[in-house]
């Protein structure tokens, strides 16, 4: 009974269609053969190259979009990022999608050689041969530049494919994510985001000597080439999130700022570029995500006695206080409370007591405005302090934060605070 | 041991919550967001910290809006300008320069003019006249009469610090990263003036009072309009 009704249903469509195509020909024919699902994958390409942040590293400041010549200092040289505008002399005019397959996938140019791991296909090989199409349909798209790009500049012996063929051997798993079907399809989503296009990998877990990520994913590390630490996305001490709700973990990588942290540096850049622009549901799968893979501080454990404070210690926190009441406290507050959403708190910041102190110092020498976003669009931002107080001022202050309010971390010298300069601007 | 620090903090950060602290009171305004502006751009007396920093409490609001997008374009450069812009938009750098366009502070004092009586002449016919045998316009030509800007895109020459000035005219004649990545009428005139009498410039224009207000846009002559295309573009600036 029910097939029938469906087959009357499919009869009657048929009919007028047929009857359409009688009366408006040519119009039809001009609807088969429009470029809309080509106009729909060009869109999913633009939106997966967001999440991707192509254009992050494939342009330089103030240049063209997608035109290259960025310079990423790494210990190994520095490396140019190529021009991926579909100019025929200068990008990728002349490649097919098997040629941008082979790159994303496999890290391999045109001409079959080995890429550098500088560009992350140690993470882009789990995106799907449907979303690498989309993207190429997407940069393909975009208006060609001719920009030629200066070269790399690679220190020997780094330059040199059987070192890359032995580098791939040791640490380049090729292959698409395979999802774990004991997880939800949203888990799933998420981890494909994290682990593949949004490749947080890159920054956020530690390197090795050879500069390949380690098997303790996510787990920490200090940014190349920056002066950043990338915190860990595990560790409850750092940045992990197991145990923030879902719509806080959304509300910081989508506006980046929510009641508990700030983005700041490189990842303040990173909502900007790429993460302001997911879609709800995105933003929720890799909320779900990295809460699952967030540690969980074990509360029921008998509270330990703190021990009594070193009058030396004491002594050289002392000095912080002056500096804090005088600079920081109009906004964070007599208790390093802050204002939710606009200044964040220092007591109980995580990014203020992990171990590395490098992100506090920077924040202190250089200021900064959280990212604009269409959730924060207006934001405060915080002053620098590099020309206006002395590093060993910054060295007390620090530390008096580390160490007020029932924070607790390491002393801070003014040396560290030192080290903790430079930049790529 | 990571642990022990964790419990540590938990009981003492529970212990701090029981003492309710009284939060700083922000107000919703463009003024609380761009105190990191102030810190260096503020009208308190800063001699003897750094006298470098310029003033920029009512420079026209194109110029600024230009400026502000400059440093985070990379096409003007500044470090610690750089790093503060980088994540802004458009928009709000353009409320950022209206708000500080309207913004009224008081003019520091004049300098003492310790220029020869020579230079000083040399440096006034520069300024008022320019030097047309060496296609070098008068500064007042374009920077108003007054010589305190035109709206909206050209700044006051006036109460600015001599380190500044001296800093813009070295970018300016060097090219390179401050201030010549993007070629302007100011590099060009700029090296046509020899090192002495940009020197002589930089230690005069802070001697100046200030008097007046900014000159109007149609009071400048197009020949020069023509010149400093570059300057006088300012795509997305709304008045």
């Amino acid at each position: 009974m029910k097939l029938s009704n469906e087959f009357k249903f499919a009869g009657k469509r048929q009919m007028i269609v047929f009857a359409a195509s009688l009366l408006l020909p040519l119009s039809v024919i001009a609807a088969s053969q429009s470029p809309t699902p080509d106009a729909e994958q060009v869109k999913r390409g633009e939106y997966l190259s967001r999440a991707a942040n192509c254009m992050g590293c494939h342009t330089t400041r103030g240049g063209e979009p997608y035109a290259g010549g960025r310079t990423l200092k790494t210990p190994f040289g520095e490396f140019v990022t190529p021009n991926i505008t579909p100019d025929d002399e200068t990008g990728l005019g002349r490649w097919n999608n098997e040629d941008f397959w082979q790159a994303l996938h496999s890290g391999k140019a045109r001409d079959g050689s080995y890429l550098y791991p500088v560009f992350p296909y140690t993470e882009y090989t789990k995106i799907t041969r449907e979303d690498a199409d989309a993207m190429f349909a997407y940069l393909r798209s975009l208006k060609p530049v001719a920009q030629t790009n200066p070269p790399h500049k690679i220190n020997s012996p780094y330059d040199n494919q059987f070192l890359l063929f032995l580098w791939r051997t040791w640490y380049f798993k090729e292959g698409v994510y395979e999802p774990d079907n004991s997880k939800s399809e949203e888990w799933n989503r998420g981890n494909y985001l994290v682990q593949g296009l949004g490749h947080c990998n890159a920054c956020h877990t530690p390197r090795n000597v050879w500069g390949a990520t380690q098997d303790s994913k996510l787990a920490g590390g200090e940014i190349m080439g920056t002066y950043w630490y990338a915190p860990s996305l595990i560790s409850p001490l750092e940045a992990g999130v197991g145990e923030w709700s879902t719509g806080e973990i959304v509300k910081l990588l989508s506006t980046g700022i929510n009641e508990h942290a700030v983005t700041s540096g490189p990842m303040a850049t990173i909502v900007r570029q790429s993460l302001q622009y997911l879609s709800p549901e995105d933003m929720r799968a890799m909320a779900v995500y990295l809460q699952s893979i967030g540690e969980k501080r074990n509360g029921n454990e008998a509270p330990k006695k703190i021990p009594p404070m070193p009058e030396r210690v004491s002594k050289y926190l002392a000095l912080g206080k002056p500096v804090y009441e005088k600079h920081c406290q109009g906004c964070h507050g007599e208790s390093g409370e802050g204002v939710p959403g606009i200044y964040p708190p220092l007591a109980g910041n995580r990014n203020v007591t992990m171990t590395s102190p490098h992100n506090t110092i920077r924040s202190v020498l250089y200021g900064g405005f959280p990212p604009v976003t269409a959730g924060n669009p207006r934001p405060y931002g915080m002053p620098p302090f590099q020309h206006i107080i002395r590093d060993n001022e910054i060295a007390w202050v620090v530390s008096y934060i580390r160490n007020t309010w029932g924070n607790l971390g390491s002393l801070v010298s003014p040396e560290e605070v030192d080290n903790s300069r430079g930049n790529e601007f | 041991m990571k642990f022990i620090i964790f419990i540590l903090l938990w009981t003492i950060s529970n212990l701090a919550n029981a003492l309710e602290p009284m939060p700083p009171k922000i107000s919703d305004t463009l003024e609380q967001r761009v105190k990191p502006c102030i810190i260096c751009h503020g009208d308190e007396d800063r001699a003897g910290r750094d006298a470098y920093y310029p003033r920029i409490a009512g420079k026209p609001a194109g110029y600024l809006f230009n400026q502000l997008r400059n440093f985070r374009d990379g096409q003007r450069y500044y470090q610690a300008m750089a790093i503060l812009l980088e994540n802004m938009s458009d928009d709000y750098l353009l409320e950022i320069a209206h708000y500080f366009s309207f913004l009224k502070y008081p003019y520091p004092q004049p300098t003492a003019n310790t220029l020869s009586p020579g230079e000083t002449q040399a440096v006034e016919t520069l300024i008022h006249s320019g030097d047309p045998d060496r296609d070098i316009p008068a500064c007042s030509a374009c920077h108003g009469k007054a010589l305190t800007g035109t709206k909206p895109f050209i700044p006051s020459l006036l109460g600015l610090p001599h380190a500044y000035l001296a800093a813009q005219f070295g970018g300016w004649r060097n090219g390179g990263i401050m201030r010549g990545q993007t070629p302007d009428c100011m590099s060009e005139i700029a090296n046509k003036m020899t090192q002495e009498e940009v020197n002589a410039l930089a230690m005069w224009l802070p001697t100046q009072p200030v008097t007046g207000e900014s000159a109007e846009a149609e009071e400048l002559p197009p020949e020069l309009v023509q010149r400093c295309q570059t300057i006088l573009s300012g795509e997305g600036f709304i008045q």
